[in-house]
């Protein structure tokens, strides 16, 4: 009788709950209190926060760049730079990690180094790789592929040592070789570590392509204001005093770093399907 | 010269014998050298396990049985005597620690299916990596195999999607799947709840019957023990040795109904005192130790 009550009772309520509980209402919600606070906080002039330029004069600003090559560009440049440099800390920091993990001897000749190198922030490599590499992009895409490559080597030396010896003791038993441990026990094991390496890596590389692109005086530009790229772009807004196009930067870059999380961890998601329906 | 004169002496009941697999484990000393203070794990240990048998290894946690599977697989070394397998040294003076093969697989305490790979993959595992066979025949008798033990239909879920109780049993047939001369189990259920344990008892039993491999059962669950085994071997606690050997004289094949029998009952009688006693004495060494 009363689970009956219950059922007729409850479905109605559970239907209203449930709109609030998807989590993109949940995130339209988020984003527009954000927005409105900002806004308001901006037009009544409170203190410090009131000095940032408000939605509305961001938008104004931003609009007309959305018809403008120039902006575009700027992704384009910012999107190729993070990318190669991305891909490159892939390249070398997966197999050097893996090698870390696997080889004890290795890693105590290599990990100081390592270890002392990878609290150097990267806009303290600017200069140095302004210095050594010979070309502009090459020092912008090092500087770049510093930022993902600590985080993505500490997430493969971790990950294949937090694999659990049973794995290894049951190929082992199982007449593996080697070799077979390797390609069959250790990589798959590592890969849901390295997907999170390059999860968070691609989100550095973002985080640093403003002091990457410093480098640039604005290189490949069409439009002379932008042009250097989306971390360039803010650089030359705030020489320019247009405090608006700082904000258009920063959000811009805020989505592209999402955008790119968001495919790494599709890719992720594709490539360890045991990980999905727990 | 080391084979065991008591192989031979009692055949487990069944359809013959299909392969061997006798396990001699001859004065094995286990030293743990761990931050300088020594634990003697296993000392003296000498138990024939006969091929083709049961056994089951009984004691607490932590007593040191573990450690004896480890030395047979060859997981890890011994400090001092001697493993044979059918009276070749797996381990021994010369040679402290046995090469892992596929003549005697483990089947792990919490399980250690690859997670990454399918069920069906897991168990083909074997064969391919010794080159046996080739992937696709190995595919083939894996099915096989994992639809004579009753696991048609999980072959493509991983083994995250499928029950503790299957994923066990996936396991065993993973091992058998090798051929091994020697299962060994390491409390393999334990973490199972009574009911899908019983599940699985009976589960095992019919694979064995099947098979007919040498099984080395480590559990610290008196009733399994005798359910299972031909024999069983009741461990004292550090060191390990044998304290007291049963035959349990319940004719094979068995079914749930043996566990209210009166002489399966008088087998529980008669030792359960002396495991209770090696229980009290790990638990007091245990809280000494903290």
């Amino acid at each position: 009788m009363s689970a009956v009550a219950d059922t007729l009772v409850r479905r109605p309520a559970k239907r209203r709950e449930s709109f609030f509980k998807n989590p993109i209402v949940r995130a339209v919600i988020s984003i527009a209190a954000f927005i409105a606070f900002w806004e308001l906080a901006s037009r009544l002039n409170w203190p410090w926060i009131g000095q940032a330029p408000a939605p509305s004069k961001v938008m104004e600003a931003w609009l007309p760049l959305l018809n403008d090559r120039g902006y575009w560009y700027s992704w384009y440049q910012s999107s190729r730079r993070v990318l190669s440099g991305f891909l490159a800390a892939m390249i070398i920091g997966i197999p050097f990690g893996l090698a870390m993990a696997t080889s004890r001897v290795f890693h105590d000749i290599t990990f100081p180094v390592f270890e002392i190198l990878r609290p150097v922030p990267p806009l303290a490599w600017v200069p140095a790789a302004i210095i050594f590499w010979p070309t502009q992009e090459l020092s912008i895409g090092f500087v770049i592929f510093l930022g993902a490559i600590f985080t993505i080597m500490l997430n493969v030396i971790g990950g294949a040592r937090s694999i659990d010896v049973r794995y290894f003791q049951a190929a082992r038993s199982m007449g593996s070789s080697n070799w077979d441990i390797f390609r069959r026990i250790v990589l798959p094991g590592v890969l849901p570590s390295i997907i999170v390496g390059c999860e968070v890596g691609i989100g550095i590389t973002w985080n640093v392509v403003v002091a990457a692109e410093m480098i640039s005086g604005g290189g490949g530009a069409i439009q002379s204001s932008a042009g250097g790229g989306l971390g360039f772009f803010i650089w030359n807004s705030y020489i320019g005093f247009s405090y608006p196009l700082i904000v258009v930067g920063m959000i811009s870059i805020g989505i592209a770093g999402w955008i790119s999380s968001a495919i790494i961890r599709q890719l992720g998601i594709l490539v360890t399907p045991w990980l999905r329906l727990r | 010269m080391n084979a065991p004169a008591s192989v031979m002496a009692t055949q487990p009941s069944g359809t013959g014998h299909a392969r061997k697999g006798a396990i001699r484990i001859q004065n094995v000393d286990k030293i743990y050298d761990a931050q300088g203070a020594a634990v003697q794990a296993v000392s003296d240990c000498t138990l024939d396990i006969r091929a083709g048998e049961i056994c089951m290894i009984v004691g607490p946690s932590g007593c040191g049985k573990t450690t004896l599977l480890n030395a047979i697989a060859g997981f890890h070394d011994i400090s001092g005597g001697a493993i044979y397998l059918d009276g070749e040294m797996l381990c021994g003076p010369d040679k402290p620690k046995a090469e892992p093969g596929p003549d005697r697989v483990v089947v792990f305490q919490n399980g250690a299916l690859f997670p990454w790979k399918t069920n069906l993959e897991n168990v083909a595992f074997g064969p391919v990596v010794q080159g046996k066979l080739g992937r696709a025949e190995a595919i083939d008798k894996a099915r096989g195999m994992m639809a004579d033990a009753g696991l048609a239909g999980v072959e493509h879920n991983y083994p995250g999607e499928i029950s503790s109780g299957m994923r066990r049993r996936v396991e065993i047939v993973r091992a058998l799947m090798n051929d091994p001369k020697v299962l060994l189990l390491d409390e393999p259920f334990r973490a199972l709840d009574s009911l899908t344990k019983s599940v699985m008892h009976e589960a095992l039993l019919e694979i064995y019957y099947k098979n007919k491999v040498t099984i080395f059962f480590i559990t610290h669950d008196l009733e399994e023990a005798i359910f299972l085994g031909h024999r069983v071997a009741i461990m004292t606690t550090r060191p390990c040795k044998p304290k007291k050997i049963l035959e349990v004289d319940i004719a094979h094949p068995r079914d749930y109904s043996v566990l209210t029998s009166p002489r399966f009952r008088a087998l529980m009688e008669e030792t359960v005192s002396a495991v209770h006693e090696e229980a009290v004495k790990a638990f007091e060494a245990g809280e000494k130790e903290m």
